[in-house]
């Protein structure tokens, strides 16, 4: 395969991954917001968190000051000046798969084609009651846009490097998810297991939508431990750390080849930690310490990729 | 304002031609508004599919949509392979001109051409000389002109033997109308065009360098900002084939290689939609990112097939247009079965003091201009736009031809206020390689506005379906 096709179906799906993911930590700032939170400035307090988990709170700040509802929604869903909106992960996947039109389906391109079209007519602003409509909406595309690919695509390399960019981009999203819970929201050790708690892991947990995976297996109160053994170990878990290197480490198996040798060892390496870890031992180590380094890891493997099969080098090895 | 013209559907006397009985009868009996329902559809169904194109210029606007007319045009078998034989003449001299022109030039030799007239064309390239190309094949895709002027009368408007494009519009045209109007195709029996792309297959894999067996073919564009680069990506997936742009591919050792996931591929067939001057910076613009440095090397040392090859502007030029019907006679020792228009060429002093005279009634083009950009229609055009174009063709005559303004034919259309005839063209695409090839359609294009007879995209021209009937 062409590494510049390779370098596009990578990045289409990343930035499907990455819209869907956006909207979902939006939606749970939002349901968050609904809930009481008694402390001075909850407000920004509160909607710093998705700024940062997107890793835009700087550039915000910049634009607009404090974090509101409103701002914070506009500048991560609508604002084309936000390289990580939600418009500009549709606008790039469009433009990802219209580079690369022939080598997905058209049913593929269609989907595509059909949310940005859809979505760039939507009005400027958001009005408040629909905004759980237009999260839902970037979800099911997002969803439809993996059921077409997966029941119309050849399985072949192409496939591989659409899943791989998918999961690279959905672990590193759980990973940030996870790690500004434990950091931003709870104010004071004193809040540690309050109702307040109680309700965040809650929301955090239906952001990747696992709130009712985790009545099922645990059948008990939500504790900060198991939600993270959850979206990190448990590897039936479809957005836990682990359920995604297990994908990312086939789709590099897959693809093979004589390059890449590095990102295979990476990322193997990261799944045997995964796979072998025991949440104790991220306990121990800290929780925003052992996500730290997951996400410098995952950032790496992505550098190995890029090295290995997405640049373009003039000259024949022999 | 043309008062006079070929009607396609319905004979002088009013009555229905023959070919078109059934599409009329099936017309008359639709219900009303079905075929503005079904039109609203086609629409929708091209915008979902992306088939867009770019007009140069208009920035508000980067994909639009080529209008599509859901009325198709229709041809009778026997017409159709009139027509056929005459536009393989034509790409049969055409191609052994270029030939001639870069080997011994016997055309020049025996008069029938003057050296001026093709060594000093821009777009003779002297790279090309002694160099030989499988089947002696230059121009592998041909995109041939037509306009219709009276039953029998068909004129060569243009030879258009660089990069041409549309096809994929005849073929997007043939698969929405058949997702339209099943009933039409179960009924009739309509000459296929579907297996263009592997029509288009074989003639590439017959333009490969000799002793390569399994040939590498690509297609190479320039990017997803040009103009038909939706056409450029569905050939390549209907072919199978990868979709390349210049920084794709680089050169080794006179070889040509595409960068892929596995390491580096040898290429043996460039189907490139990239013109002569922009696909190697080293020989042509220097300033070219589109293109691979030391293309032409390895094309002239024989080691990858371009298609269409380098230099084959000089052909389809305008000035050279002229002495197409004389090179069918001399190549081929046989008389044209397709007309030229007839042509003025204003570096003539005769010529020139008669279009000078008549601007009002013909039609000026530039000998480089293409796609019905920087040309003067006289019978539209107000006395200003005549006095400013008046101008540029004094500043420079040899720049100019002109020809009459041509009565082109007019097909039933679906437009505002209903069923009502516009003027058409017709473009069939014909591909060399060890034989010559085409499918039984072409793409008609058509001027939407009354009494129009610019038919060009660019200018807001719409596309048809054409079909041939099997008879």
């Amino acid at each position: 395969m062409l590494s510049r096709t390779a370098e596009n179906l990578f990045w289409m799906a990343r930035h499907i991954e990455r819209a869907e993911n956006t909207a979902r930590v939006l939606d749970v700032a939002h349901r968050t917001s609904l809930l009481p939170l008694d402390i001075e400035g909850s407000e920004a307090y509160l909607w710093y968190a998705p700024l940062n988990i997107t890793g835009c709170a700087i550039s915000y700040e910049v634009k607009h000051g404090l974090a509101r509802a409103d701002m914070v929604t506009h500048y991560m869903a609508l604002d084309a000046e936000n390289p990580a909106s939600i418009y500009n992960c549709l606008w790039l996947a469009r433009e990802n798969a219209r580079a690369v039109r022939g080598a997905i389906t058209s049913e593929m391109w269609e989907v595509i084609n059909d949310t940005w079209l859809e979505f760039s007519r939507l009005p400027q602003q958001l009005d408040y009651e629909k905004l759980q409509d237009f999260f839902d909406w970037v979800k099911n595309r997002s969803h439809l846009f993996r059921g077409v690919t997966l029941g119309t695509i050849l399985k072949d390399v192409g496939l591989s490097f659409i899943k791989l960019g998918t999961f690279l981009e959905r672990a590193d999203n759980t990973a940030r998810i996870l790690d500004v819970k434990y950091h931003i929201l709870l104010p004071s050790v004193h809040d540690v297991g309050g109702a307040a708690d109680y309700y965040q892991w809650g929301s955090l947990l239906k952001s990747v939508s696992a709130f009712e995976a985790y009545r099922k297996i645990y059948r008990d109160v939500i504790s900060p431990r198991r939600v993270s053994e959850l979206l990190i170990l448990r590897d039936d878990m479809p957005r836990s750390l682990h359920a995604c290197m297990n994908e990312v480490e086939a789709a590099l198996i897959d693809i093979n080849g004589t390059s890449g040798q590095e990102a295979r060892r990476l990322a193997g390496e990261q799944h045997a930690a995964l796979h072998f870890g025991r949440i104790e031992d991220a306990f121990d180590q800290g929780l925003h310490e052992y996500l730290t380094d997951f996400l410098k890891n995952t950032a790496l493997l992505g550098k190995e990729i890029r090295n290995a099969y997405l640049s373009r080098h003039d000259t024949i090895l022999s | 304002m043309l008062n006079k013209y070929f009607n396609e559907m319905y004979a002088d006397n009013g009555t229905v031609r023959e070919i078109y009985e059934f599409y009329n009868r099936w017309l008359k009996a639709l219900p009303d508004g079905t075929l503005e329902r079904r039109n609203a559809e086609a629409e929708l169904l091209f915008r979902r599919l992306g088939i867009t194109f770019a007009v140069y210029g208009d920035n508000n606007s980067t994909e639009r949509l080529i209008p599509f007319d859901i009325v198709p045009r229709i041809f009778g078998a026997a017409e159709w392979r009139r027509l056929e034989l005459g536009l393989k003449q034509r790409v049969r001299a055409l191609n052994a001109f270029l030939h001639d022109i870069y080997h011994e030039q016997e055309i020049i030799k025996a008069g029938v051409m003057n050296a001026h007239q093709i060594l000093d064309n821009a777009m003779y390239r002297p790279e090309m000389r002694g160099i030989d190309l499988p089947n002696q094949v230059y121009a592998h895709i041909a995109g041939i002109d037509l306009v219709r002027v009276a039953e029998n009368d068909f004129y060569v408007l243009e030879d258009n033997l660089r990069t041409p494009s549309g096809v994929s519009y005849m073929l997007e045209n043939r698969k929405t109308m058949m997702r339209l109007f099943p009933e039409l195709f179960v009924n009739h029996t309509i000459e296929p065009v579907e297996h263009y792309p592997q029509m288009l297959l074989d003639t590439l894999r017959e333009a490969a360098p000799p002793n390569v067996s399994y040939p590498v073919i690509v297609v190479m564009t320039p990017g997803a900002y040009n103009s038909a680069y939706f056409e450029h990506a569905f050939l390549a997936s209907q072919m199978g084939v990868e979709l390349v742009e210049g920084q794709d591919m680089f050169v080794h050792q006179k070889k040509v290689y595409m960068h892929t996931t596995e390491g580096p591929q040898q290429v043996h067939v460039i189907y490139r939609r990239v013109d002569d001057d922009f696909i190697d910076p080293r020989v042509f613009r220097a300033d070219s990112g589109l293109g691979v440095p030391g293309l032409m090397e390895a094309y002239c040392s024989g080691n990858v097939a371009l298609a269409n090859g380098v230099g084959t502007g000089v052909a389809d030029d305008k000035s050279t247009y002229l002495f197409v019907p004389e090179m069918i006679r001399f190549y081929l020792d046989e008389e044209p079965l397709l007309s030229n228009v007839p042509t003025w060429r204003l570096s003539e002093a005769d010529d020139l003091k008669y279009v000078l005279a008549h601007l009002p009634e013909l039609v000026i083009k530039e000998v480089q201009g293409s796609g019905g950009y920087g040309m003067l229609v006289g019978p539209t055009s107000s006395k200003a736009e005549i006095e400013a174009y008046k101008q540029r063709i004094l500043s420079d005559p040899a720049k100019f031809i002109a020809q009459p303004t041509l009565a082109l034919s007019a097909c039933p259309t679906l437009v505002e206020s209903g069923v009502a005839p516009r003027h058409v063209d017709l473009r069939p695409f014909v591909l060399s390689g060890k034989e010559i090839r085409l499918v039984s359609g072409g793409l008609t294009r058509v001027a939407l506005t009354e009494g129009s007879l610019v038919v060009n995209s660019s200018q807001g021209g719409g596309t048809k379906d054409t079909w041939v009937l099997e008879g």
